[in-house]
């Protein structure tokens, strides 16, 4: 089957009926391994204690964060070029989870943080990247509430994604600049410089594995009821022509 | 073009006082500040360039959602999007005349409000360099927000939740100049990323600004 | 200018109001659109002048051509009428608006902020500036509507006068403007499927 075919809201339902109970069955695995395994199988940091453990919620939702707006990004971008409004409805579907993965990423860091920096709020880079993140979802959430023609919204809140994420790529430079920070460098890179030993990493990526499934479902689902409400407006419409 | 950029200045002047509003603001936001945190001259004297930087940012944001919505209202903008110039033409008009009529007045305001705030010596000339580097800016950004609001009728504060987190960049490198020249120390790379920032802005955001305008006015 | 519209649809916030129309508007004529209110003539003229994107069909000359004239009258309230009129002069890259003076009986009002005027005297420098665009057809929504007798008669001349250059114009109206011109009842191409899209 081409991609695009789920283009049609009523294929994208026929499928999704099928795979969305697979999608939270497998999350819910991958998150239950990956979490119980972190919390309760992997020895604790000889500096940070047992507040460590706490990266398999922190990394991954941080992770989703960005992910989740990128997704946002593509999906726009498609809206614009090819007006398939399932696309435009799945980026107005994830940015509620994308919203939601902030504020536990932020939640997290803040707890991560208080027992090493001795305070609940470090105005450190990374931390204050996500929050300037978090703004930005906010606006995006709020421009959708307030335009009432559903096309509209779509080609308003697509072009704000677009100058938005230039914007939230040049402030996460600019928030380098400001200031040197307190967090630690990277804990997961792509290189071979493994800051946190192996033992810590395997149970993290399937945190992350589920976190990503996590997100693919709830889209998913709010997806289709995106659809289904713009279906109401669609029937309402024709309603009032008649 | 330039019409257009003249009638919007005359226009602002003409209705309720022009650059006044914007500049008695930032006067009250200036004067609220050691009430808020105490006259301790170190203090004051420290957060100066932040705080006339946020005032000068809060003061442009005023008259920011009156740019494109009242030539909407009275079919203006609609004569306009059919004229021979091209819509971001129009955008750049009206984000430079919000400029001469906000921006640049707050930046020259600033030294001035600076004493108030015990705003050491060199910062003056400097608060004055980098906003009027990057109040452009701040009125691009704003007009794209404008554009995205101007069909709502109570968008001014949908506005401020739009532009505030897109002025980060600007007003941290803006603040950061200030800061570095005032301790003696090299402004050179964060003045040249504000200036940079500015001209990105005037050079892409009037393509999606007017894109946006023709979505709204359809 | 010979207007040339071939199969054109017509839409409004998703809901298609007309499809299939075609009409022809040869220089030195106009058209008079007719149908009930919400029949599309609004949109009609929108779209002619570029402002609504067509769904299907074409209009031949494109929106540069056109000038448009709708409910609002576009002009500034803090503004002369003679700054209105400049503004717009230069905008539309024309330098002489006396003839647009004279047309509408403008000339004791020249230094008056447009505030003030009656909704009468906004109307006529609303029109007048139609004059000032140097383009020959001319899309017009309702434009007698606060006009009092005298001044739709001078309307009806400057359209007259338009036409003779080899302008031409589509006008929605009910006011005989003495025009001789044909009628086009638009609710004839009132569109049968009203959503555009019916994927939902």
């Amino acid at each position: 089957m081409k991609f695009w075919e789920f283009a049609n809201p009523r294929v994208f339902m026929g499928w999704t009926d099928k795979v969305l109970p697979w999608a939270f069955a497998l999350a819910g695995a991958a998150l239950a391994t990956g979490l119980i395994w972190g919390f309760f199988f992997t020895p604790d940091d000889f500096r940070q204690g047992s507040t460590v453990k706490i990266i398999y919620l922190h990394v991954p939702s941080a992770f989703m964060a960005i992910n989740a707006w990128i997704m946002m990004l593509v999906a726009s971008l498609i809206w614009l070029i090819r007006r398939h409004h399932v696309s435009a409805l799945a980026a107005k579907a994830a940015a509620p989870v994308g919203i939601t993965f902030t504020l536990i990423a932020l939640f997290t860091g803040a707890v991560w943080g208080q027992p090493m920096w001795g305070t609940w709020w470090a105005w450190d880079p990374r931390l204050t990247s996500f929050l300037i993140l978090f703004l930005f979802y906010l606006g995006y959430v709020a421009l959708w509430a307030a335009i009432e023609d559903p096309d509209t919204a779509a080609d308003l809140t697509s072009i704000l994604c677009i100058v938005g994420s230039v914007f939230a790529l040049l402030s996460r430079y600019a928030v380098l600049f400001w200031n040197q920070g307190l967090h630690q460098g990277a804990s997961l890179s792509l290189d071979k410089e493994v800051y946190i030993a192996d033992v810590f990493w395997l149970p993290l990526v399937v945190s992350i594995g589920g976190f990503l499934l996590l997100f693919v479902a709830l889209v998913l689902l709010r997806t289709r009821t995106e659809i289904r409400a713009r279906r109401l407006f669609a029937l309402r419409l024709r309603e009032r022509m008649a | 073009m330039l019409a257009l950029f003249i009638r919007d200045i005359r226009l602002a002047m003409r209705a309720g006082g022009g650059f006044g509003l914007a500049l008695a603001f930032f006067l009250i936001l200036v004067t609220l500040v050691p009430f808020g945190v105490g006259t301790d001259v170190a203090v004051l004297s420290k957060i100066a360039p932040g705080i006339l930087w946020v005032g000068a940012l809060l003061s442009s944001l005023l008259s920011l959602d009156r740019i494109f919505a009242l030539d909407r209202e009275d079919g203006t903008l609609d004569v306009l999007a059919t004229a021979p110039i091209p819509l971001e033409g129009v955008v750049i008009a009206k984000a430079a005349a919000h400029w001469v009529t906000t921006g640049l007045p707050l930046a020259f305001a600033a030294p001035a409000l600076g004493v108030l705030l015990h705003l050491p010596a060199p910062g003056h000339l400097w608060l004055l360099i980098t906003l009027a580097i990057g109040t452009p800016a701040l009125s691009m950004i704003g007009a794209f927000g404008a554009a995205l609001t101007v069909g709502l009728k109570r968008g001014g504060l949908l506005l401020s939740l739009l532009v505030l987190p897109l002025y980060v960049p600007t007003l941290i490198f803006g603040a950061e100049t200030a800061a570095r020249a005032i301790a003696g120390q090299a402004a050179t790379t964060p003045l040249l990323l504000l200036a940079g920032i500015t001209l990105g802005s005037v050079a892409l955001l009037p393509f999606a600004s007017a894109a946006v305008l023709r979505v709204n006015l359809r | 200018m010979h207007l040339t519209v071939s199969k054109l649809g017509v839409a409004r916030g998703g809901v298609r109001l007309l499809e299939g129309l075609s009409f022809d508007v040869p220089a030195g004529t106009a058209l008079i659109l007719r149908g009930p209110n919400g029949s599309g003539k609004t949109t009609l003229l929108r779209t002619l002048a570029g402002l609504q994107p067509p769904v299907g069909g074409q209009i031949a000359p494109g929106p540069d051509h056109m000038a448009y004239s709708a409910h609002a009258d576009a002009i500034k309230a803090a503004l002369t009428v003679s700054e209105n009129l400049a503004f717009w002069a230069r905008v539309f890259g024309t330098s002489d608006f006396e003839p647009a003076i004279t047309a509408f009986r403008l000339g004791a009002l020249l230094d008056r902020p447009a505030g003030e005027l009656s909704s009468g005297q906004k109307r006529r420098l609303g029109l007048a500036r139609l004059m000032l665009t140097g383009r020959p057809i001319w899309c017009l929504d309702e434009p007698t509507v606060s006009l009092d007798a005298e001044a739709v008669a001078w309307f009806g001349d400057v359209v007259r006068g338009h036409l003779q250059t080899g302008g031409s114009a589509v006008i929605a109206t009910h006011i005989d403007l003495r025009l001789a011109a044909p009628e086009l009842d638009l609710a004839a191409f009132k569109a049968r499927v009203p959503l555009i899209d019916q994927a939902f």
